[in-house]
């Protein structure tokens, strides 16, 4: 990405799925979206809305799952930042992301991310929800496709999985 | 089940089991290039500056201050269009720019665009461009280009199309008289992947390559070869991921905007909409006004239909012809009815362009004629599920085009196994909050929720219609022992790419079938669209495979001095029908190099002629939906509990699959009927952006309960229908007939908002 001085030259650098990632010659006015996806080769949050309605942007910051899309890079210097790429382990696949294949819970896959990302975050604060939880917790991330059947599938199984574990 | 079967099931991984999606391990790990992911060294934003007004002169453009914005690379507009000035899918009337001296005719109509550093810079070169308008009287009110009474708002006139259909005898009168005018709102398709493209010119500007999400790429390279003057083996078009479709990509939209920037600046430039821009950068669903009046006998027979049908088209005419026909042939729905006096019209307005979304046509169609349904079981004091059965089309039937039905048409058992689906339980006196309607807005009381029950049934045509070959293209490569797959079909989230592996796998007998990059470098496979990918890509791909398949089979005969006729594939191995001989596909096609390409085209369909009668259509699949409806009938807020639905599929190719193409059309249905509308007012839309365009959260979604209909289809080169756009027909007219059933209000138009059911 070219350099953009009469727009802006911000350096800083964040703490991304554990690594320091240095962001130079930045406009101040980005978003944390478009610095993960634009200037640190992490294109897995995706935007659709950006305002905030959609959620395919979540990441999860500090322990919280927020939309990307609503933070400005520059104000995430000294947090600690989780992406849909930083929750895999060495490139396997995990528990929510093995079960979103095993039930259909891809289509076209642009929510997919964020939805994972919410559904890693939702089973670590309640390792046991209700389907009215479920629902209400990711009510907060559209999908147009499946029509959320086999996303509400694939967060149960795993719950299962891990409750047997 | 208790029945025992001699057959072994099916070999993981083929066909009518769920095999994975070969893309599905990118997508949850977020690596998979959706076409706003595309990056090159060295690239350019592009953005679009759009008409605020729905219709104005352009006086002036001057785009002079945006040119001296450092980082700006290039301006361009209507004057910099080297090639043809106008695109479109059936009428090239719609202007890549507007040009100065002629006018804009839907507010976002694209005047210019800019080639920059940063999208920033884009954003403030834009805001430097001045354009000055004559603002003229919008044309908004399609009855006045029906009635003569507005301008001509375009060379080619206000009239899109105009068709009758006349069956039988359109003077008989039926002892039972029903009518109504009902309306549909302008639905947005509000894919989540926002509209995205990366052009790369080529040296010295001779050629361009795009990645584009898409639905058909060779339609889009035909009209940006012809905009950019470039032969169409210039223009090469790749497939950048795509998040969704729903019909919004049948038309170009940034397109020939991306290619003609990277051209002029020669250096690779991407252009990524927002949401905003997003509702004026595509076609919607027509919002469309349709009378019907139905006759039958006493017990409930239908002996005529009448309907008048007015689609707003928009500025530009996209697809609007063809959605119109395919409204009005589907008037009568999946009920034999010989007599019918149908006029329809598809118009065009100075309000957003309208043209393909799932159902095309038949949405609008369905929601009167169920509506209809239920209002003559009232007349005829008999019940609305009794009516549909008395009614219910079977193969053999002509419909009011005169076709013959010839696909399998099981309409009655659609309805009996969605009548068999067991109901949900009652709310209860003390349900969970979540439970009522309004969910977590937590605002409903118990006291004030009445339940309601609604059925929908529906027929949908599958592939082009009216004489339209779209024919599709495959090519099966063996080499070596590895088998590669090639075609141009759009993979738009529907699986086909799944499904392609898996017709390789049955006719090949391997397990490992690799998929080649989707573009232009083979032959068209038509539009991912119209429900016909299954049918179409997916016979191209099986004839490719038999052909590929039978090649080998030659070789290995010649190879081993078997008798050709007697050779096989059993499971992953070519077998000797004498019991002699026996090997493993993948060893013995090593060494071996087989390449074979196919098309497949569907039988031949031709025009209606002036009264509508004409074989138009190839085929047709039925479904059936019944809602149940909970409505706080002091809010007007509605919560959908349930869905059963049966729906005719020939076959099931991939379970996981089709569960979630039903899943999904219900919800899409569901958005329209009680949340889904684009609000247009004096030509502008209200509501661009997902804060105010509602679309079905996981709290909206409902329980679906579901039933597979499974009679093979002998004219489907893999016995099955495609499944995409059934499922979001009839829901729509379901759901509206049970907050009917649980309100009794009328209720003449989709969506439902709160103040049609309280006030």
């Amino acid at each position: 990405m070219s350099t953009t001085p009469d727009i802006g030259n911000e350096n800083y650098s964040l703490d991304v799925n554990g690594r320091a990632v240095d962001i130079k010659d930045s406009w101040i006015g980005e978003s944390l979206l478009y610095v993960l996806r634009e200037r640190a080769g992490l294109p897995g949050a995706k935007g659709a809305c950006e305002q905030g309605e959609c959620g395919s942007c979540t990441v999860v910051i500090d322990g919280k799952a927020v939309c990307s899309c609503l933070v400005l890079a520059a104000s995430a210097v000294g947090s600690k930042i989780v992406t849909v790429e930083g929750l895999g382990e060495n490139g396997h696949l995990s528990d929510v992301q093995q079960a979103f294949l095993d039930c259909g819970g891809v289509q076209c896959g642009f929510c997919t991310p964020g939805f994972i990302v919410a559904v890693h975050h939702l089973l670590e604060s309640n390792p046991n929800p209700s389907e009215h939880q479920i629902r209400e917790a990711l009510s907060g991330n559209i999908c147009r496709c499946t029509g959320y059947g086999r996303i509400l599938e694939a967060v149960q199984k795993v719950a299962v999985e891990r409750k047997t574990k | 089940m208790n029945t025992t079967s001699t057959l072994s099931p099916p070999r993981h991984g083929t066909l009518g089991t769920s095999a994975s999606r070969p893309d599905g391990v990118a997508k949850v790990q977020g690596g998979f290039a959706f076409s706003s992911d595309m990056w090159a060294e060295n690239l350019l934003w592009g953005a679009t500056l759009r008409s605020p007004h729905p219709h104005a002169r352009i006086l002036r453009i001057d785009t002079t201050a945006a040119w001296k914005i450092s980082g700006v690379e290039t301006v361009i507009t209507a004057e910099d269009v080297p090639g043809k000035s106008t695109y479109g899918l059936i009428m090239q009337d719609q202007p890549v720019f507007a040009r100065v001296g002629d006018t804009v005719r839907y507010a976002g109509e694209p005047i210019a665009a800019v080639a920059a550093d940063h999208p920033e810079t884009c954003k403030r070169a834009l805001a430097a461009i001045r354009v000055e308008y004559e603002i003229l009287e919008p044309v908004l009110d399609p009855e006045r280009c029906i009635d003569g009474s507005a301008p001509s708002i375009h060379p080619e006139g206000n009239v899109f199309r105009h068709q009758r259909i006349v069956s039988g005898d359109p003077d008989v009168v039926g002892d039972v008289v029903v009518e109504g005018i009902y309306e549909v709102g302008m639905q947005d398709q509000a894919f989540l992947g926002l509209e995205a493209a990366l052009a790369i010119p080529d040296p010295g500007g001779a050629g361009v390559e795009l990645y584009i999400a898409t639905q058909w790429l060779h339609e889009d390279r035909k009209q940006i070869a012809a905009c950019l003057n470039l032969p169409e083996d210039k223009v090469r078009l790749v497939l950048g991921g795509v998040g969704g479709a729903f019909g919004a990509r049948e038309d170009i939209s940034l397109q020939v905007h991306t290619c003609l920037l990277a051209l002029r600046t020669s250096r690779p430039v991407r252009i990524a909409y927002g949401r905003e821009e997003s509702f004026y950068g595509h076609v919607h669903r027509h919002p469309a006004t349709i009378w019907m009046r139905h006759h039958a006998s006493r017990d409930g027979r239908l002996v005529k239909v009448e309907s008048r049908m007015v689609f707003d088209g928009g500025a530009y005419c996209s697809t609007s012809p063809a959605v119109l026909i395919n409204a009005i042939t589907h008037t009568q729905g999946p009920y034999r009815c010989e007599n019918a006096v149908v006029d329809g019209w598809a118009l065009r307005t100075n309000n957003p362009p309208c043209g393909a979304m799932r159902g095309f046509g038949v949405v609008q169609a369905c929601f009167a004629h169920e509506s209809q349904m239920d209002r003559l079981a009232a007349a005829c004091g008999i019940d609305p599920v009794e009516i549909r059965l008395k009614n219910a089309m079977q193969t053999g039937d002509r419909l009011i085009t005169g076709q013959v039905v010839d696909s399998v048409a099981p309409v009655a058992q659609c309805i009996r196994e969605t009548a068999s689906i067991p109901l949900p339980p009652d709310m209860g006196d003390e349900p969970d909050v979540l439970d009522l309607p309004g969910g977590s807005g937590r605002t409903a009381d118990r006291r004030h929720i009445k339940r309601g029950v609604g059925w929908g049934v529906s027929i949908k045509n599958l592939m082009y219609s009216e004489g339209f070959d779209d024919y599709s293209t495959a090519r099966c490569r063996i080499d070596d022992g590895v088998v590669t797959l090639k075609f141009a079909t759009a993979e738009v989230g529907q699986g086909f790419v799944a499904l392609a592996q898996q017709i390789a796998r049955t006719v090949l007998g391997v397990d490992d079938v690799l998929l080649d990059t989707i573009d232009t470098q083979v032959g068209s496979a038509g539009s991912s669209s119209a429900s016909r990918q299954t049918w179409m890509s997916g016979g191209a791909v099986d004839a490719a495979c038999r052909a590929a398949r039978d090649a080998l089979l030659d070789a290995v005969a010649v190879e081993h001095g078997l008798v050709r006729s007697r050779l096989t594939i059993d499971g992953t191995d070519i077998v000797d029908s004498d019991g002699s001989f026996r090997v493993d596909v993948s060893q013995a096609a090593r060494g071996k190099r087989i390449d074979e390409t196919r098309e497949y085209h569907h039988q031949e369909t031709e025009d209606l002629d002036e009264n509508g009668q004409g074989n138009c259509h190839v085929a047709f699949a039925f479904v059936a939906h019944r809602a149940v409806v909970d409505v706080d009938t002091e809010l007007g807020l509605v919560k959908v509990v349930q869905v059963a639905t049966a729906q005719d599929v020939g076959r099931v190719l991939n379970p996981t699959n089709c569960v979630g193409q039903v899943e999904g059309g219900i919800a899409q249905g569901l958005g329209l009927a009680v949340m889904e509308e684009i609000v247009v007012k004096d030509g502008r839309v209200r509501n661009p952006s997902f804060t105010d365009y509602l679309l079905p959260t996981f709290l909206d979604a409902p329980v679906v309960d579901m039933v597979f209909v499974e009679e093979f289809e002998p004219k489907s080169p893999l016995g099955a229908k495609g499944v995409g756009e059934p499922p979001c027909i009839s829901v729509t007219p379901a759901i509206a007939n049970a907050i009917r059933n649980a309100t009794g209000r009328e209720l003449p138009r989709v969506p439902v908002r709160p103040y049609d059911i309280c006030l």
